[in-house]
């Protein structure tokens, strides 16, 4: 039982999944290995046979019709699945090279943010908020330090300095995203996971997240799931198109967008469903 | 004089006498009406309420003043009358019984809302519900037959031997008692505790979870410090839904406080509530000044009430005005 978590990494990489981990950069050391994920709300099958490389301190765009399995993929890097009750998932997700299914799931998710679809602060201070994942996670240090930069790195610090113990209530929808992107960011997860973070949102505001993502590379790792292919084509780096729970095609972003291999993401770029 | 030009105003009188028939009819303003006049008898029956029990105090007022409140002399035959052991003791008991039920009605509800799988959690809720409409005659059978033995023979004693030391458990055990009370209130009122708070925790929307967990919280961190808070309003409106039901409970106590009107710090001494001694003597008032002092203790109970709900909406007001949970 006892078998390094590399060890038995490795050994799994040699089971043939059908579909090869394909890393889209290779230059670029992967942060997240998705080997032969298979996924299932009880009988029904959501993901199939799923295998993705995720380049270190990229943004890698999911994007598809609804239904195609994007979000339960994005939830299950963090194992966000879990909560509910009939999921399960079969396969290899390596972080770091790490199997997160044998990792303490607190400790992974405490590595891997998350960032939903609408603002969910919380029903405390802006600054409490942002201190949340510190508090829970025993930090030592200076709050207000580690507080005040992940507000700079969300860049909300200037519009929010002033009124740190006012309610998160109180700001817009634009900053409340841009909170709960600060207080994600607060426990410096190398990973971070987007659900559409921007439906909720309107095209200036959508434009201010997008350019805090380009800015956000330097810290992490960023997976963003995006109805918007516009957002998908302007922001990330790499993109993958799934449809009904298979990933058709992933490559870099422009050459997707450009050059798409697949008659199907040809289709579904051009409008043709979804 | 209208140099404006309008439509020819023939039409205006028929069509507002055809409307009115219709509008009848129709039902939106007969619906209007009455649902005015119901909500207006809310207002209506509330001042009749604290009309005729001012009218009919009258006497008892004129007599004892302000020393109605702090006097504890309850003597019909001398006709000396003052209130504080059925004050003290529908605060003592009201108190004791939300210091029980709180913690262990907030706890089911969480364990009810955020742990158990849906089937037991409707199984309990089912029976939690049925345990809130029982009538509180059954819930004094049950403390004479249960609590006050329970009292007596296990939990008085042994609260002497450990806390005899404190003012607050000396005093032979008769069994019926403050804490006796208590307990039985306790019981009554925990499943409004249990069962509002179960819907105000299921009613947190499902990303303020996420949002926890995704953070590295625990599941009990996760809802400790982050579903708990923002369903405050609610269970903190649970809380005093109980209370007022506490304050108020008349047949349960008086079946086993003992009816002593006495101040005593002991909580296992026997007392009385203002509910119990009203609901015990208000037959047997003869003379006015009997009556009529028992109709100031009513008055004085529905002002108690009223108070703790206005304390209450302070409260949920201050809260909520500091985290903003319900904007």
């Amino acid at each position: 039982m006892e078998i390094p978590a590399n060890a038995a990494a490795t050994a799994r990489v040699k089971i043939d999944m059908g579909i090869p981990a394909q890393n889209p950069e290779p230059q670029t050391p992967a942060r997240i290995q998705i080997e032969g994920l298979n996924f299932f709300y009880g009988k029904m099958q959501a993901l199939h046979n799923i295998s993705l490389v995720i380049p270190a301190n990229r943004i890698t765009a999911l994007i598809g019709p609804s239904g195609c399995g994007k979000s339960t993929l994005i939830r299950t890097i963090n194992r966000m699945h879990e909560t509910v009750r009939i999921a399960r998932a079969e396969g290899t997700i390596l972080l770091d090279n790490e199997d997160i299914f044998r990792l303490d799931v607190v400790r992974l998710r405490r590595r891997v943010g998350m960032v939903f679809q609408r603002p969910n602060p919380f029903p405390k201070s802006i600054f409490e908020n942002v201190a949340f994942g510190l508090r829970v996670n025993g930090f030592k240090g200076s709050l207000s330090e580690a507080v005040e930069r992940s507000l700079r790195r969300a860049a909300l610090w200037d519009e929010v300095k002033d009124k740190l113990h006012k309610s998160a209530y109180e700001l817009s929808g634009g900053q409340q995203q841009r909170l709960c992107i600060a207080r994600a960011l607060a426990v410096d997860p190398e990973v971070l996971l987007l659900d559409e973070p921007c439906s909720a949102l309107d095209p200036v505001t959508t434009a201010k997240i997008e350019e805090l993502l380009f800015n956000l590379k330097e810290y992490c790792t960023m997976v963003i799931v995006t109805h918007n292919m516009q957002q998908a084509a302007r922001s990330s780096d790499f993109t993958a198109f799934m449809l009904d729970g298979r990933v058709v095609e992933y490559q870099p972003t422009a050459r997707l967008f450009t050059n798409p291999s697949d008659p199907r993401t040809e289709a579904y770029l051009t409008g043709r469903f979804g | 004089m209208a140099t404006i030009p309008i439509a020819p105003d023939s039409a205006g009188p028929a069509l507002a006498s055809r409307s009115l028939a219709r509008r009848l009819v129709s039902g939106d303003q007969v619906a209007h009406l009455f649902t005015l006049i119901f909500a207006a008898s809310v207002i209506l029956i509330t001042s009749l309420l604290f009309y005729e029990l001012w009218i009919n105090s009258a006497l008892s007022r004129a007599k004892f003043g302000w020393a109605f409140f702090y006097t504890q002399n309850w003597d019909p035959i001398f006709e000396q009358f003052g209130a504080r052991p059925f004050i003290y003791g529908t605060l003592v008991t009201s108190a004791l019984a939300l210091l029980i039920a709180v913690p262990f009605g907030l706890g089911a509800a969480i364990f009810l809302a955020e742990l158990a799988p849906a089937k037991i959690s409707d199984a309990l809720t089912f029976v939690i519900e049925l345990l809130a409409a029982v009538p509180s005659v059954i819930y004094g059978l049950l403390g004479i037959f249960l609590v006050v033995p329970f009292v007596r023979e296990i939990l008085g004693p042994a609260l002497k031997k450990t806390f005899g030391f404190t003012p607050l458990f000396t005093g032979p055990v008769y069994g019926v008692s403050y804490l006796t009370a208590g307990l039985v209130l306790a019981i009554m009122v925990a499943p409004y505790i249990i069962s509002v708070s179960r819907e105000v925790l299921m009613a947190v929307p499902n990303d303020q979870r996420e949002a926890a967990l995704s953070l590295g919280s625990t599941r009990w961190e996760a809802t400790w410090k982050v579903v708990v808070p923002y369903a405050r309003t609610g269970i903190l409106g649970s809380i005093f839904l109980a209370l007022a039901r506490a304050l108020g409970e008349t047949m349960a106590v008086t079946m086993v406080i003992g009816n002593v009107p006495k101040v005593d710090l002991s909580l296992l001494a026997p007392g009385y509530t203002i509910a119990a001694v009203i609901a015990n003597e208000f037959s047997e008032a003869a003379g006015n000044l009997y009556f009529s002092a028992l109709v100031e203790l009513g008055l004085v109970l529905f002002l108690l009430t009223f108070i703790l709900n206005g304390l209450a909406r302070l409260l949920i007001y201050a809260t909520t005005q500091r985290g903003a949970a319900n904007p």
